[in-house]
């Protein structure tokens, strides 16, 4: 089957009132910007309240389709067969090739459908009902394998009168959430592990721009861990739009944790100096939160005494939206979103590098606000070495 | 300052290589399967590398096949021959400390049918010629066994190895993946009993792309790669003649310095393994006077090969982590754990690899640097 058209619906978009056009406006933008590399012309417009994607043959079906299934704000996708002619008999004749195409008897035998029309024209010389119920008539001719069922159709086919006639029955999930650009902006605590990037993914789908900042550690970790995070930014910025990438050499300052305080500490500290730095970044790039891919009790670092610490150093909130996750859940969606691959590349992360084999499980904040005193006559100067030092690279 | 030793990964290429490759790029660019002038002048090119590469093993022009290099040789001398084989019997040995071109061929083969038999080594990482003798059947249609190991630099006894083969089992066929010894030291198959040899360019400062597998007249194998049938059916695809060509060239004089070389490596080596040996908390694998004299695997434990390997780098000094795992998740080098390393050796092994454009003074240069940055490193063990 050739679709001509693609009808984009939106779920949330639809309720907020004035604000309307600012979301939609952005919808497009990021439809557009989707779509750019995939082959084909796509115009994207709005029209009596709908979101459309009017294609010029020849064009890329699936690759427009896997695009468009990484817009936030998208509900569902709508492929769209468009007929020229309003006259009835073509669009029966359109109607019943539809049907056979896409509900062919050795795949859709048995199954019900109902009949939804639509007119934009009052003038039009058939009803709504009418029009229903004669093109119900034409499918069950052209399909004697499909039967009506109008409480809890199986299928439901729309036809819609506009300046051209539109068919439509398939509604292909679309990721939800609202457009990228509409809620602000926040930095992205980003390592190579599976969580971060699944938590960048998450916040940029309520429509947050995402910033990021990655620690690296030569040489304990080498430019091939860096270059790993560099991909699954990449692979975030396919959904959440380009990513400014800060990266913080963070040796010495562990170095110096290292030398200084104590050993079961060391991951807690250690964290609290990426807080703060990620702030600072925050604080440049004008983002207004920041996010981790903490989860509850997954490791020691991340028990709720260990976040109470780590929090204990951000004026901004802190979102952490795979708080209640399972690691199980964590690893579906980062096979879904396409991070789960890289991030399991074994090249080691500044976080494992000089773990303690018995860190502390249930720091408290004031022994550890002591142990940080340990580093008060290097700390300020290593701090802001790695901020001058740290790289910028702009990804997507 | 660059102070390269990870030779066993690649070479730079020799000056005259470079010329050879340029030439062939520029000026005689023909396709040897040309009936025109361009490409019969193309042929020539070929035609004298073969009969160069041919001398300096001993051995007939027709006996080079050209390949994309060693991994491919590999691949072709293990499926090409269980392929033709099949019928005569299903039993392959090879030992446990190939090179994965060898290994991962030989586990496909074992998922359809064949059985494949592993030989241990002694801590030095050498198989025995008596086990081997054990494990050889009638329907032993293949042996596999690297020269030169890669990773430690242990020069297997493939004379013995052959004699005992043929003795036992006049059809099976010896391949030898010689990737780390050709050039490096003097190799003739025939008098080796090798039935089929690999060789690749760029382990001797030829080009990336190029390599060889020697099969002896009397060796029966299938081609890998089928096609417009060129190099008498035996693998098919354009000759690719720069590549070819580079590769002699650099054949050509790696040859000619050979025993220099030797003794030049020799003493590089000895001076890197003296210098580390006094070190604490060093240990030096496969250390005998007889292995390769252009590879040294040392582990320097307590420090983590990838970590040591990004210091020196920051050095200007490039080196091998001498253990393919640079993860808690992967398994290690299957050498490694052949010769009995443990975990804290096989996580802390760094590969020296020298080649005859390196000196005695870069040597010192790293044992410095080594010496300096060892204790560093190691006031900042995992505890």
């Amino acid at each position: 089957m050739r679709y001509q058209s693609f009808l984009v619906k939106y779920a949330e978009i639809a309720i907020k009132g004035k604000n309307r056009h600012i979301f939609e406006d952005a919808l497009i933008r990021n439809i557009r910007s989707a779509l750019k590399p995939v082959d084909g012309i796509f115009h994207v417009f709005k029209e009596m309240g709908r979101l459309y994607i009017k294609m010029d043959e020849p064009y890329d079906y699936d690759g427009a389709l896997e695009a468009l299934q990484r817009v936030f704000g998208i509900a569902y996708i709508c492929p769209v067969v468009a007929v020229d002619s309003l006259e009835f008999p073509v669009i029966a004749d359109h109607v019943a090739d539809y049907m056979r195409a896409v509900y062919p008897e050795q795949e859709a035998s048995g199954r019900s459908f109902k009949v939804f029309a639509r007119r934009a024209s009052k003038q039009y010389p058939m009803d709504s009902m009418e029009i229903a119920s004669e093109l119900g008539g034409v499918i069950l001719e052209a399909c004697p394998h499909l039967h009506v069922d109008v409480h809890h159709p199986e299928i439901s086919l729309t036809v819609e009168l506009r300046q051209q006639a539109y068919i439509y029955s398939e509604n292909i999930p679309g990721p939800g959430g609202m457009p990228v650009g509409t809620n602000g902006s926040a930095m992205l605590l980003l390592s190579g592990g599976i969580d971060s990037p699944v938590a960048g993914y998450m916040i940029a789908k309520r429509g947050v721009r995402i910033d990021a900042v990655y620690f690296h550690a030569p040489p304990y970790t080498s430019e091939r861990a860096k270059q790993k995070v560099v991909d699954l930014a990449r692979q975030v910025a396919k959904y959440s739009g380009p990513i400014r990438l800060h990266v913080v050499n963070f040796t010495d300052i562990q170095l110096a944790i290292y030398e200084k305080c104590p050993h079961d500490e060391l991951t807690i500290i250690m964290r609290r100096y990426m807080m703060r730095i990620a702030e600072q970044f925050a604080g440049k790039d004008g983002a207004q939160g920041l996010i981790t891919g903490e989860s509850i009790g997954q490791v020691a670092s991340q028990t709720i005494q260990s976040l109470v610490c780590t929090n204990a150093v951000c004026r901004l909130p802190v979102f952490r939206p795979l708080i209640g996750f399972d690691k199980q859940e964590i690893v579906a969606v980062s096979e879904k979103i396409g991070t789960y691959e890289t991030s399991i590349l074994p090249y080691e992360d500044c976080c494992t590098i000089f773990v303690a084999k018995h860190p502390v499980t249930k720091p408290s904040l004031k022994r550890i606000e002591h142990s940080e005193k340990k580093l008060a006559d290097v700390i300020d100067q290593l701090y802001q070495e790695a901020l001058d030092s740290a790289e910028t690279i702009e990804i997507g | 300052m660059e102070i390269y030793f990870d030779n066993a990964a690649t070479t730079q290429p020799y000056p005259a290589v470079r010329e050879t490759v340029m030439q062939m790029m520029d000026a005689d660019y023909g396709n040897p399967s040309s009936m025109h002038m361009k490409g019969v002048e193309s042929e020539r090119f070929v035609r004298s590398a073969t009969e160069t590469l041919a001398g300096l093993l001993r051995v007939k022009p027709k006996e080079i096949f050209y390949t994309s290099g060693g991994t491919e040789s590999n691949n072709w001398a293990l499926f090409g021959t269980a392929d033709r084989q099949k019928r005569k019997g299903r039993h392959i040995i090879i030992s446990a400390v190939e090179h994965a071109a060898v290994s991962a061929p030989a586990k496909v083969l074992e998922k359809q049918g064949f059985e494949v038999s592993r030989l241990g080594t002694d801590t030095f990482g050498r198989v025995d010629p008596e086990e081997l003798r054990a494990a050889m059947r009638d329907d032993t249609i293949l042996v596999s066994v690297m020269f030169v190991n890669n990773e430690i630099g242990t020069i297997e006894p493939i004379a013995e190895l052959g004699r005992v083969i043929h003795a036992c089992n006049s059809d099976t066929l010896f391949h030898v993946d010689a990737v780390q010894a050709f050039g490096k030291l003097p190799i003739y198959p025939k008098q080796l009993q090798i039935d089929m040899m690999s060789v690749s360019a760029h382990k001797i400062h030829g080009p990336k792309g190029a390599g060889f597998l020697y099969v002896g007249e009397k060796a029966r194998i299938n081609p890998l790669i089928y096609g417009g049938g060129q190099q008498n059916d035996m693998r098919s695809g354009t000759d690719n003649v720069p590549g070819i060509a580079g590769m002699a060239r650099a054949a050509e004089e790696i040859y000619s310095r050979m025993d220099a070389n030797k003794e030049h490596l020799s003493a590089l080596k000895s001076r890197l393994r003296d210098g580390l040996a006094e070190m604490e908390d060093v240990v030096i694998h496969a250390d005998l006077p007889e292995t390769a004299p252009h590879i040294l695997n040392a582990s320097f434990l307590g420090i983590r090969s990838e970590v040591l390997l990004h210091t020196l780098e920051d050095a200007g000094i490039y080196v091998s982590a001498g253990s393919a795992c640079s993860s808690h998740k992967r398994a290690g080098s299957a050498t490694l754990t052949a010769i009995g390393c443990s975990k804290e050796e096989m996580e802390s092994a760094v590969r020296f690899s020298f080649s005859g454009m390196n000196t005695i003074e870069e040597v010192d240069v790293a044992l410095d640097v080594i010496r300096r940055v060892v204790p560093q490193l190691r006031r900042f063990r995992r505890r």
